[in-house]
Formats: structure tokens, C-alpha cells, sequence
């Protein structure tokens, strides 16, 4: 120990230990750095042009026919979408209704019941499926069910809805599940609550909140999809009829975006913003409410 | 529950068989749901394969090969919708993969402080959000104007090379990817942050404490040792852009030819099949349905790939 201490350290100048600014290696970071940076302001870019134009094309088009009137022919001043935001709920709600009892159901499995290899290729397989391209989920949903009613409907639409909900509804369930302390669960069976008593009792009111916002997240995405409607609701220019039991072609938001949008007529294409500002501000919201939502945790 | 108010001297009831009974019901109850999620799966696949069946027996293997897609004379081919659907991905991703890594290391570092880091991430994650039919509507009326006269510039000057050879006319495979590309970018980001950030903190300090600066422990510590988690992200996102229908359908051209430049029209399998479905009938509705088992297949075996390289970095 001595001896090292006793020789100065020769060949090992003192400010080599300093950062030197114009060092290759300090020049190389601070432009990766740099480029980072940049590709960071190139994601937000074209968040910010699309929003931007969405919503002032978009709320200058808006008044309350919007909401009340029929689609107007082209080249016809005035009219609205009323009948494509009420196809947007019936079949939203259609595919809500189909798609939460069975992804709450399967994700209470995958978290409270489950462990091993069923549960590792059931996740796997709602993996793959949210990866399933919604056109292919418009075309299972024609086959299976606009091919067995024999028309295009609001139920075929709601369906194909249902399928590309599932897999975020388990997920979003799964991980609120997952947030519920273990003690909680322990504590109920230790007063005696059956499986089905800790379960719905206690775990799920726990986990309630988080799993609201997952499945309004989920619903915000389902009224934006547009290529499971293409042939399985079709589009219409009139109201949804009750006495059809909606076994009709049935308008929505999207596909009345993606209609109008195509066409030359200048009153048309006004109308696809405005449907588009809708879409934008429902994700939006729904988004940044689930964020303030998840944010705070019940436990 | 009653009989322990009403008798305090019973404290511990044993369980009726009933309740028993009604207890193992709820978690098979519970366990059919979820195998059923899995099943869909299932399902969809032999729906589309019978439908698809009369084409196959018609085409077999040749429909990948074949050129033609013509109704009138009940000929089809998907060699254009299929090299369409490749190309506009790969030069999606093209664009997309640099910059989301970028945007990974960048809000995987310590840049920025944790608060304004959250609202970067969760900006990148709305890109994601945005219905794709609106990114359509805003490509036909922004961003085609917008490139028509770089795509000009780029035919008058480097028309000899063969990706230049034609002028963008309107919509073309360029404008397509680009959107493509905006689509994609945050399941990159996204993912890509995640196994950076699952990456353990001792690998970091061992480099720093070696003498490497942050750039060099990230190139040639942190990367290489998250690069499962990274191309599993990569294929996630191949996997969206070979499926994504509208933006492509609007922004494509539609045009059933094979074409080496990027500025020319052409066609994906998602938006042939949104362009003729709902008109389709007899072999068509078959033949659409042979192209859209081929894009399932494609994208199921992506997506299959991308989900081990992903669980595998979740696991650790």
C-alpha cells in the first residue's frame, strides 16, 4: 500500500478526471442529445397539426342542427349528422354491452383465479387478438353475422364494435384488478367470504374507478372505428328506424367522416370535420380524464 | 350470513354445500369467459378460412402471384394489394423507427423533469388515440397539398432513379406512409420506452462507473441489452401498419398496379377490401375473403412474434 502511495502517479495527469467540452466524446452526447430532442418535437408536430386543424376547421362547421338534422345532398346548405351521433351510440352502446360482462368476467379469471399456463396463453391470446386488423373483425363480423340475418345492420356493426373492445376492456380490468392489495382480498376470506363474496363484494367496488375509465377509454376508441362499419353497418341517409328492431343499414360518425371526405361537394367535406371534431374531443376527453383518474389510486 | 346475527353463539358456520357448489360455479363461470376471449380468436380464423375456400380451390397458391384484378371477368390476382400492403409498412417504418427511438431514449433519460417527462409520454400515446379516419380526412387536405410540391421537386430532379420515376398526382404510397408512420410511431415510442426503462439500474451505474458518458452507455449498454423488447415493439407496429384501413384507403390512390415509385397510386389488402366488400358478390366476396385470410395470416404471425419478444421483456 505504502509503495503505491509513494509514487506520484506519472502518466495520469490530474485534469484528465475533468469533463472536457470539446472532447469527442462530450461533442458525440451532446449532439445525440440534440437529435433526440429533435425527434421528441417531430412526435408532438403532427399531434399539434392534426388537432389544430381538426378543431378549428372543425368548431367553425358547428351549430346545433349538427345535432337534429339529416345529412344534407350535396351542394344543399344547412343540415347536420343527428342520425350518424345516434348510430354511434346505439351501436357503441351495442358493442358496450356485449364486450364488458365478458372482458370484466374473463379478466376477474386471469387475475383472481387463474396462474400457470391457461392464464400465460389466454393473455397471449387477447394480445393477438387487440393486434387483429379491424377491417378482418369487419369481415368476420359480415361473415357471421350480416351473412345469418341477411342485412346490414346496426347489430353486425355493434358486434364487430364488441371484438375490438374485448381485449382493451380485459386488459384495462386485469391491471385494476392488479391494483388491489392482496391484503384486501386476504382480509375477506379471512372473515369467512366465499370466492364469489370477496370477489364481487369487496375486490371489484375496489377496483371500480380504474375500471370505469378502462372501459370509457375502450368505448372512446370503438365510436372512432371506421373500417369494421364499412360493410357491416353500411351508412344511410335517414334515421335509425325502431320498428326494424334495428336490422337496418345504420349511419355512424366515421363512416359519414370517411363518406364525405371523399366527395368533391364543398358542404359535404364541412360536415366530415365538424363529425371528426366530435370523434377528436371525445377521445380527448376521455383520455385525459382517465389519466386524472388513474392517477389517484383507491387504496 | 343471517344466522350469525341472529345466534351469536355461532361463530363459524361450516359452508352448505350449495354455497360450495355456487362458489366453484362463479370461477368456471368466470374461466369459460376467458377461454372464450381466446376462442375468438379461434373463430375468426375458421370463418374467414370457409368463406375464402371456394377461391382457394379456384386460385390456390397462384392468387398471391397473379397480377389481374378484374370483376367483370371474375379473374383475381393480390400480388399489387400484397407488395402494396409490404411496401407502405416498411417505409412507415422507415421513418418511424428513428424517430421513435429517439423519442424512447429521450424520455427514458433523465432530460426533463418527471412531471413534464408524464406529459410528453402521454402527448406521444394521444397520437395513438386519434381515429384513423381522421388522420385520412387531415392527409387529403393538408398533407397532400403539402407535398405535392416536394414530391414535383423530387420528380423533376431525381426522376432517373426509379423510386422519383412518376409525379404525385394526389394520392400516392408517400403520403400514405407518412401518415402511416405518424400512426405507428407511439406503439415504438411507447414499447420501446418501457424496455429501456425495465432495464435494471445496475447496468447504467456499472457503465457510468467504468468511465462511459451517457451516450456510450446508452449505444452500447442500454440498447443492446433492450433490443428484444425494442424489435418486439418494431414488429407490434408492423403488425398496425399492415392492418390500418382507413388513413391508407384515403390517402393510397386505390390503383391496382405495381409500381416502383414511391409517388405513384397504389393499393393495400386493407383497402381493397374496404373498397369492394360492400359491392362485392359471388367469387369477388371470395376472392376478397382469400386476400383478407392472407393479411390475417401476415399479421397473426407478426403479431405472435412481437408478443414473445414483448412478454419477454415484461417477465423479467
Amino acid at each position: 500500500m505504502s509503495k503505491l502511495e509513494d509514487k506520484p502517479v506519472s502518466g495520469f495527469p490530474s485534469r484528465t478526471l475533468k469533463r472536457s467540452p470539446t472532447s469527442p466524446r462530450t461533442l458525440f452526447g451532446i449532439v445525440m442529445t440534440g437529435l433526440t430532442f429533435l425527434c421528441a418535437v417531430l412526435a408532438i408536430v403532427p399531434l399539434v397539426a392534426v388537432l389544430g386543424y381538426v378543431i378549428v376547421q372543425g368548431i367553425s362547421q358547428l351549430n346545433t342542427n349538427a345535432f337534429t338534422e339529416l345529412p344534407p345532398p350535396p351542394l344543399v346548405e344547412g343540415g347536420g349528422f343527428g342520425n350518424a351521433i345516434l348510430g354511434t351510440l346505439i351501436m357503441v352502446g351495442i358493442g358496450a354491452l356485449i364486450s364488458i360482462p365478458f372482458g370484466v368476467m374473463a379478466a376477474i379469471y386471469l387475475s383472481e383465479f387463474s396462474g400457470g399456463k391457461i392464464a400465460y396463453w389466454i393473455r397471449f391470446a387477447t394480445n393477438v387478438l387487440s393486434g387483429v386488423p379491424s377491417i378482418i373483425v369487419g369481415v368476420f363480423a359480415y361473415v357471421t353475422v350480416v351473412l345469418t340475418t341477411g342485412t346490414y345492420s346496426a347489430w353486425a356493426g355493434g358486434f364487430a364494435l364488441s371484438i375490438l373492445m374485448l381485449p382493451i376492456v380485459v386488459r384495462a380490468t386485469e391491471e385494476a384488478l392488479r391494483l388491489v392489495p392482496q391484503e384486501v382480498r386476504q382480509a375477506a376470506v379471512g372473515l369467512g367470504a366465499s370466492n364469489f363474496q370477496a370477489v364481487s363484494r369487496v375486490v371489484l367496488p375496489a377496483a371500480l374507478p380504474a375500471i370505469v375509465t378502462g372501459t370509457t377509454l375502450a368505448i372512446a376508441r370503438a365510436a372512432g372505428e371506421t373500417a369494421p362499419l364499412l360493410f357491416t353497418a353500411l351508412f344511410t341517409q335517414f334515421w335509425p328506424n325502431w320498428n326494424n328492431r334495428l336490422l337496418e343499414p345504420t349511419a355512424s360518425l366515421a363512416v359519414l367522416v370517411y363518406n364525405f371526405a371523399t366527395t368533391p361537394f364543398k358542404n359535404q367535406q364541412e360536415f366530415a370535420w365538424a363529425a371528426s371534431f366530435i370523434l377528436v374531443m371525445m377521445v380527448l376527453l376521455t383520455s385525459i380524464i382517465s389519466r386524472l383518474a388513474t392517477a389517484r389510486r383507491v387504496y | 350470513m343471517a344466522s350469525v346475527t341472529d345466534n351469536p353463539q355461532v361463530i363459524v358456520k361450516p359452508r352448505s354445500n350449495a354455497e360450495r357448489k355456487l362458489d366453484l360455479g362463479f370461477i368456471w363461470l368466470t374461466r369459460i369467459f376467458a377461454i372464450a376471449v381466446a376462442a375468438t380468436l379461434i373463430w375468426i380464423t375458421i370463418q374467414v378460412a370457409i368463406q375464402a375456400l371456394p377461391a382457394i380451390r379456384q386460385y390456390g397458391l397462384g392468387f398471391i402471384f397473379s397480377t389481374t384484378w378484374d370483376p367483370v371477368r371474375n379473374e383475381y390476382g393480390a400480388l399489387p394489394q400484397l407488395v402494396g400492403t409490404v411496401f407502405s409498412s416498411l417505409i412507415a417504418l422507415l421513418i418511424a423507427v428513428p424517430v421513435g427511438l429517439g423519442v424512447a431514449i429521450f424520455l427514458s433519460e433523465d432530460y426533463l423533469p418527471p412531471r413534464i417527462q408524464m406529459i410528453l409520454v402521454f402527448l406521444v400515446e394521444l397520437l395513438a388515440a386519434i381515429p384513423s379516419v381522421v388522420y385520412g380526412l387531415w392527409g387529403i387536405f393538408v398533407l397532400i397539398p403539402l407535398l405535392k410540391p416536394l414530391g414535383e421537386a423530387l420528380n423533376a430532379n431525381l426522376g432517373w432513379l426509379p423510386i422519383f420515376s412518376t409525379p404525385l398526382r394526389g394520392p400516392g404510397l408517400l403520403p400514405a406512409s407518412i401518415v402511416l408512420s405518424i400512426m405507428v410511431l407511439p406503439t415504438i415510442a411507447a414499447l420501446s420506452r418501457d424496455a429501456l426503462i425495465s432495464l435494471h439500474s445496475d447496468l447504467r451505474q456499472a457503465a457510468v462507473g467504468l468511465g462511459a458518458t451517457r451516450w456510450e452507455t446508452i449505444l452500447k449498454v442500454l440498447l443492446p441489452s433492450a433490443v428484444s423488447g425494442i424489435v418486439g415493439a418494431v414488429m407490434l407496429a408492423l403488425g398496425r401498419a399492415l392492418g390500418e384501413t382507413m388513413a391508407v384507403t384515403m390517402l393510397i390512390g386505390n390503383s391496382n398496379n405495381i409500381s416502383p415509385s414511391v409517388l405513384a397510386p397504389s393499393n393495400t389488402i386493407a383497402s381493397l377490401l374496404a373498397n369492394q366488400f360492400a359491392e362485392a358478390s359471388g367469387l369477388q366476396v371470395s376472392a376478397l375473403m382469400y386476400a383478407a385470410l392472407l393479411l390475417f395470416i401476415l399479421t397473426l404471425l407478426v403479431n405472435v412474434l412481437a408478443q414473445l419478444l414483448v412478454s419477454r421483456v415484461q417477465r423479467i
